[in-house]
Order: C-alpha cells, then structure tokens, then sequence
C-alpha cells in the first residue's frame, strides 16, 4: 500500500508502486481532470501539482511520491464554487473541446502561487509545456491574466489568495 | 409524379446510394397541394430528411421540454447554439430545455457531425420544428379557449391569452399533438425581436470541463469495467508471423488476450495493466513487414505519376481582353495529422448478442452500419452514443476505436470492455489529411485583370468515413480480413480533394481540373476544411502573385474580380480593421490578406495577417491576424470567435509545423517530438474576429471557415517580408535565406 495525499485528503493505494499516478488519479481515486494525452510528458495533458510543482502524472510513479502533496483540478474549486482560476476559464470561455485544458490549468496554478502577478511574456514563456490542439490559446493567455488580475484584486482586499 | 414523390432525400443523394424517396402522409399531401409548393420544395434543414416534429422536440406532461439531434457536441459548442435556436422559437428559457445528442436509438439520424453542416443541418431544423411545434401549441390553447390565435401569445413555457388566460405546455400536449410532420413553411420571429439568437451565451459544457466533472467517454466508469489495449501492427502491410503469448496471461490483472488474424489485444481489471500487458505483448510478436510506401524524398512526383481519374469541374468561356502576360506555379501540401490530444477511446459493452459502444465518433449511425457489418449483426443488434471525446478537426481514430471496442468486448461478453489508444498509435495509425498537387495557369490583360484562369488539383480521397462497410481499420487486421471499399472522390458542391477547388473570382475564361488518384499508399481521410486548405492556399498565393505581376494592391485585385457583395465586405472589413492601407513595411516584417467563401456555399472569411521573419533562422512569427467572417445569422458570436480564433491559430500550425513523415515502411513521426506542432512561444501575439452579422439569413456554418484563408495569407506576409514565395506546405524558410530576393 502506498500512502498518497491529494488534494488535502489521505489515500491508501492499493496499486502497483510503478503504477503512474495519472492512472491512480484516473481510475483508483475516480478523479477526472488530469488526462492521458501521450505517456511522454510531451504535451501536460495530465498535469498536477506536486506540492508547488507542476509534473506530468503520467510519468511519476506512485511509488516515488510518499510524502508529497498532489493537488489536481478537483482542488482548486468545484462546479457550485469555482475557484479563482477556475472562473477565470469560464468567464473567458476558455475551451473547446476542453481536453488540454485542466492540465493547462494546473500548469497556470503554479505559475500564479509562485508569481501572482506574472507578466504577459511569463505566462506564455510558462505555458510553453503544454499542448493544445483545438488552437484556443488566446483564450487561455486571456484566463491566466484574468485570474491573477482577481487574485491580485481580492489580494488587495485582503481576501484569500489562490493558495489554499 | 406528385409533389412528395419528386422529393429526393439529401441524404440519399449524399450516399449516392439509389434515390431512396421520403413519402408525405396524406394529410400533408393534401396541405401541400393547398400551400403550391412547388415540386422540388424541401423541408428546412434536416427535417428533409427526419420530417417528424417529435422526432426532435418533445414536451412531457410537466412541461419539461427535450430536443434531440443527430449532431454531436465536437467542442464546437454545437450544443449551446442549437439550444438557444430551439429556445428562441419555443420562447422558453435555454437553461429549460435538455438536448439529447447524436444515439441511434434516441435521436435523428443526421450522418456526420462535419463540415461546418451542424447549423445550417439541425440548427435549421430545430429552429423550424420549434417554431411549428408553438404554433401548434398557440392553435391548440385557441381551440381549448374558443380565441382566435392573434390575441395568443407563447411565453416561457405558458401560452397566454391577451384577456388573462394562461396554461402550461405541458397541459396542452397530447401524446399525438406532436407526432406529426413538419411543414415547409415556419412562422418564424422576427430577428428583432430575438431574445437568445445573437446573444454570447456561455457554453454549457464548460463549467463541467474546468472542475474535473465527467465530460469524455475516456471518463466513463462502469460497474465491473475492464481495460484493455490493442498491440498495432507497426506498419500499414505488416503481417503477424508469430506472438508467445504464455508469459503475457501470467502478467498480474490480465484477463484475455485477444488474438485474431492481425489482430492483437489484450483486456485486464486495471488500465495500467493492460498497458503493461501491451508492452510485453508488442515484445512478445514477431511480423513480416514490406515496404510499401513511396519514397518521402519523391512524394510528390509519385503523386504526380499516378494514374488519375480526370473530372473537369468548371468550365467557363467569356469575352475577355486579349491576354499580355501569364504567370504558372505549382504548389503542395504534404501529409498531416488531426493529433487529437486524448488518444481515441471508447467503451462497449456486448451482452445477450447485441453490443452498445460510448462513442466519440462524429457519426453514430454510419457507425453502427459499419460495426454491424464488421460483427455480422443486424444493425438493430448495434447501439451507438456519442459521448465527448478530445477534439477530433474531422475523421480521426474515433471511430476506429469504437470498433477496438465492440471486438474485444465481443472476446468478453457481459463485461464493459474500455480501450484507449496510445498516443504512437494515434500517430501512425489515424487517417491523415491527404497530400495535394495544384498546377495554376493565368493571363492578364493589358490592364491586369485575369483573362483567363487554368486550375489542376491532384489527390486521393477526402474521406474514408466508415459509412460503408470496410472503413474500420480494425476489421482489415481480422481473418478473413473486411475489404476496402474502393476510394471514392466526394461529389461536389462540398467536394473532397476539389474542396474550394473552382475561384470564387468572376473570371470569364475558367477551367478546373480534379486528378482524383485511387493509389493511396498512406491511409487518409477527412482532415478540417479537407481540400479546401491546399485550394485556398494555392488560389490565393497565386491571386497574391497575379496582383504583384500586374502592380495592383492585393486588396484591390482581389476586389476587382469579384461579383459577390457579401465576399467584398469580408475583405474590406478584414482590411480595413487590419490597417491594410496603412501596414507597416519594416524589414523582416510583411503582411498577406486572403479569402474564401468555405465550399463556395457556406460562410465567407477573410483574414489578414502580419508576421516577422528572423533573416538567420527563418523562423515566421506571426504576429497579428484579424479576420472578418459572415456566416449568416450569428446564433452565438462568442462562440464563433472561438471557432475562428482556433481555426487561425490550428491552421497556422499545419502552415509552419506540420507534415507526417514516414520511410518506405513505417510512419516515423510517432509522437509529439516527431511531429510537433505550435506551442505557445509561436501562436500569434494578437487574433481578431470581426463577425459581419445578417439577421434572419440561413446559417452558413462557422466551424472550418478560418482554416482555408490562412495559410495563405501567412505565405504571403512572408513573401512581402521576405520577396520570397513559398509553395509547399509547410511553409518552410532554410535558415539565411530570408533576405529579400
């Protein structure tokens, strides 16, 4: 058994330790959002944070995060109350197919804890990483400005930041 | 021959098959005979086809309201727009109603969820069958109340009476009420007065896919569900000599392999067993390959040798001035993929001689025909859904992996049986976009109009649809193997390989060849826009070329040979919100404009673009594009600006990136390091859509219409940068050789 935190809760997995924590993701603790794109870390389709750093979950092994906390999308806010990256996404209408995108997400997750104010140039220069196919990258640029635009607005209200 | 009897269903033509002929009840004989339509009137949209109003609107006795189509949701956002159609005419509210998409045993059959059709099929169709279906319920409450209809009105959901009266629909329908035909004629609203048409409502399904809801098929879990994968032979002729497969059931959660003819998979209880299973399983098989593809050095003269069948496509004489100067050039477009993100996927479940597959194919019906043929089950023993998968841009692995499914779940029954492809698989197996020739002849006369225009395109089919069976690649691996269907060219006016072929320019004097080639050594199919991409792009270079060699602005040139009003104000919206008359002449920098009416019958775009070239790498930045688009009545403007914001930015990838590579075996570009495509270091710095709204006009479509004008106006904002024209794509600048000529 191979003891996993995700998303602030604690998971005994029963998996094989090689097993790649996209598919203890997936299939074993039933969340959707970080997605199969290529089994190469090419192109961040199922990218998730481990602790403040984005990795592809397709490549890691459980075995090899003992100990760490992994926050997927599913962390970030829920369909009655988004997150603020979340609403950023919607309010930007920045999908299509929409299968990139929580990978995208998570990507732009850790880009704003570190830096909550990036410049244009950092998220695209950040955002390199990952694939989109249906060619919605304006919006997504769009979304990740809109987000920390309101981090750093509820920031200055002193509210709570993104960081949970 | 009576007025029903003459009406050929759309779709049989389509089929080409024989003129299957949709007959009228007598009632609606007898109102159409009252009406005078004449005899080729037809119904709007796919009602022509599906004529029964409850076949797409229901409403229960609560009043709760479904709509069904045949389209399916690709992440277009086809289904927020029908809803807002089929709102609007029922004046309800959109968030009401449900739609029920693309099921064979629930929905219309609408064919394919392709080339931009979806509004101007189904969105025509609810939008007429919800306006019959409320005036059905305006003349119901009438009779109920004794009122003459005019002093009724329809009202979220209510039919009120100008005297106070007020009842629900769902206390006026009957079981029969909407079981009825839909007429030619629909009292349509007044375009004035829409409430939700025109409106920039949020899509419904993206809340869902930003916080980790179920939203793919590759989401789906059922009770008992194994995994499973398919071990792909390496190349197109490869053979499977041998495969020990001993080892491979001793693997932990392996519950079958799967073998038959070439065909290889294996099923076990976890997803990441089985893909271990397949790995041992690919190790564990020896196959017999041969070189049968043409050397990647000659594609295009192996294109060009192959016999051919000829079809003159136009063919037009006029007076015209006596030609001075002519100008050829020829240009090309290798192999490219559609490279969905989420590799194909699907999941069936087969059960007491029937199998039900969760689907992202863009045609359930012509689906479950392929997949009952491939299985030797009536069709009425197949269940196709659709469930969203990852963007698709046209016939991909989709459907292929529904077919992955059915078979193994056949090995399996009474359990639900998911594969996914690998993302090699997915690369080397999905049905390219074909490789095209077009040869271009034109003369202007003295004063630099074009006298005369020859136009030659060369390529396979634009589609290998599974809609007859023996399109499903998995079957040809089966022994005995399913055999091919023959290619076929795709009739025009939609076309395949002569997509966009025939100038939407007024020339008097035309002739457009199409060199259909049936040798088709890497498998293709429908790619976005099919050969309207190659066309455009080769049309629109050479317009470029015409106007520099008879020193007119590009603008003006194109301006001058046109008729169409609609065309003109595209590209004097493009050009004027670009600051064509004003663009910036830097060195290195350089801007193109280009256009197309999409299949010269649906929605008009035209797009500027500005872009940088570095003169030592010759790398091409583009650096702007504004696009002016008239697709009709817009149903929903912000999502048509994501249409064609992702066109722009998906077809600027193939324009710069992209071409399949193979040697004379194997596909080579396995992956995204083999085939890269744009990532955000290269996407535009800026995109703008401006949408030129009709009111009240047909739909015209907006999902394909950006992917066509762009390659062009990249390739010639490069040779205004530059000096130097590009023909192939992609568009390829060797490092240092960007200075101007």
């Amino acid at each position: 058994m191979i003891a996993l935190t995700v998303n602030g809760q604690s998971h005994e997995i029963d998996d094989d330790p090689g097993t790649p924590l996209l598919y203890v993701l997936r299939n074993t603790l039933e969340l959707n959002a970080a997605k199969f794109g290529c089994g190469l870390g090419q192109c961040g389709a199922c990218t998730v944070l481990m602790d403040d750093q984005p990795i592809f979950s397709c490549l890691f092994p459980i075995a090899a995060l003992r100990g760490r906390k992994i926050t997927t999308l599913e962390g970030l806010g829920t369909i009655a109350d988004p997150g603020p990256l979340q609403r950023a996404f919607i309010e930007e209408q920045a999908a299509q197919c929409g299968y990139c995108i929580p990978g995208m997400m998570m990507r732009a997750q850790a880009l704003l804890q570190s830096n909550p104010a990036p410049s244009d140039a950092q998220i695209r220069a950040h955002m390199e990483t990952n694939l989109c196919r249906c060619g919605t990258h304006m919006r997504i640029l769009r979304a990740v400005r809109r987000a920390s635009d309101a981090i750093q607005k509820a920031a200055a209200h002193s509210k709570p930041a993104i960081k949970p | 021959m009576s007025a029903a009897d003459s009406r050929i269903s759309r779709r049989a033509m389509l089929k080409g098959s024989a003129a299957l002929v949709v007959s009228f009840s007598l009632f609606d004989l007898r109102k159409l005979s009252a009406q005078q339509v004449p005899a080729h009137a037809k119904l709007p949209g796919s009602l022509d086809d599906e004529p029964m109003l409850d076949a797409w609107i229901r409403i229960d006795a609560q009043g709760k309201i479904t709509l069904f189509t045949g389209k399916a949701e690709l992440g277009q956002g086809v289904k927020t727009s029908l809803v807002q159609v089929a709102a609007e005419e029922l004046a309800v509210a959109a968030h009401s109603v449900e739609l029920i998409t693309a099921d064979t045993q629930r929905t219309p059959d609408e064919g394919y969820t392709a080339g931009s059709h979806s509004m101007q099929d189904s969105g025509t169709a609810l939008l007429n069958a919800a306006a019959q279906v409320r005036e059905i319920l305006l003349s119901t409450a009438a009779a109920k109340w004794s009122l003459p209809k005019q002093r009724l009105t329809a009202d979220n959901g209510f039919v009120v009476s100008d005297d106070g009266k007020r009842i629900g629909y769902g206390d006026l329908v009957t079981d029969e009420l909407l079981h009825t035909q839909a007429t030619v004629e629909s009292k349509l609203t007044d375009p004035r007065k829409y409430r939700l048409i025109g409106q920039s409502l949020p899509r419904f399904d993206i809340p869902a896919k930003v916080t980790g809801g179920v939203a793919y098929v590759h989401d789906m879990r059922m009770p008992g569900m194994a995994h499973a994968r398919v071990v792909r032979p390496p190349s197109y002729s490869a053979r499977l000599r041998e495969v020990k497969t001993d080892d491979v059931e001793k693997l932990p959660g392996v519950v079958k392999i799967v073998r038959n003819g070439n065909y290889l998979a294996v099923v076990a209880e976890r997803e990441y067993q089985a893909v271990m299973a397949m790995y041992a399983l690919e190790q564990a098989a020896t196959w017999e390959e041969s070189a049968t593809l043409p050397e990647p050095a000659e594609l295009f003269s192996f294109l060009d040798k192959q016999p051919a069948q000829t079809t003159t496509i136009l063919d037009r004489h006029g007076p015209a001035d006596a030609p001075t100067r002519q100008l050829e050039a020829s240009y090309r477009r290798s192999y490219q993929m559609h490279g969905a993100i989420g590799p194909a996927c699907a999941v069936a479940l087969f059960k007491d001689g029937a199998v039900t597959v969760w689907t992202h194919s863009q045609g359930v019906y012509p689906l479950r025909s392929a997949v009952a043929k491939m299985l030797a089950l009536p069709e009425d023993h197949v269940h196709c859904i659709h469930r969203e998968g990852s963007g698709c841009y046209g016939h991909n692995a989709a459907d292929d992996a529904a077919a992955d499914a059915c078979l193994i779940a056949r090995a399996l029954p009474g359990r639900h049986v998911r594969v996914q492809w690998m993302r090699e698989q997915e690369h080397t197996w999905e049905p390219f976009g074909a490789a095209m020739i077009t040869k271009v002849r034109a003369s202007l006369d003295r004063k630099g109009n074009i006298a005369s225009w020859e136009y030659e395109v060369r390529s396979n089919t634009h589609s290998t649809r599974p809609n007859r069976g023996g399109n499903l690649m998995p079957s040809w691996h089966l022994d005995p193997p399913q055999a091919r269907p023959p290619p076929r060219a795709l009739p025009l006016p939609d076309g395949g390989g002569d997509r966009n072929a025939i100038p939407w320019y007024n020339f008097a004097n035309a002739r457009v060849d199409h060199h259909f080639v049936t040798n088709t050594p890497l498998r293709v199919s429908a790619l976005r826009s099919l050969g309207a991409y190659a066309n455009i792009f080769s049309i629109e270079s050479f317009m470029d070329e015409l106007a520099t060699l008879a020193n007119i602005d590009p603008v003006e040139f194109r301006l001058r040979h046109l008729d169409d009003d609609r065309a003109k104000e595209v590209i004097r919206t493009a050009a004027q919100k670009f600051g064509w008359s004003k663009r910036p002449k830097a060195s290195g920098r350089g801007c193109g404009l280009a256009f197309a009416r999409y299949k010269n019958q649906g929605g008009y775009a035209a797009i500027a673009i500005e872009v940088s070239v570095d003169k030592q790498t010759g790398q091409i930045q583009i650096l702007r594009a504004v696009a002016a688009f008239d697709g009709g009545q817009a149903i929903n403007p912000d999502g048509i600006r994501n249409q064609i914001e992702g066109g722009i930015v998906q077809s600027s990838s193939w324009t710069l990136h992209e071409a399949v590579t193979f040697d004379r075996t194997r596909i080579t570009s396995r992956d995204w390091s083999g085939y890269p495509i744009m990532r955000f270091s290269s996407v535009p710095h800026s995109i703008e859509v401006h949408i030129i709204d009709r009111p009240g006009m047909p739909f015209l479509g907006a999902g394909e219409v950006a992917q066509a004008p762009t390659p062009a106006a990249i390739a010639n904002a490069v040779a205004a940068a530059t000096g130097r024209r590009l023909r192939e794509l992609p568009l390829r600048l060797e490092p240092g050789a960007a200075g101007k000529e």
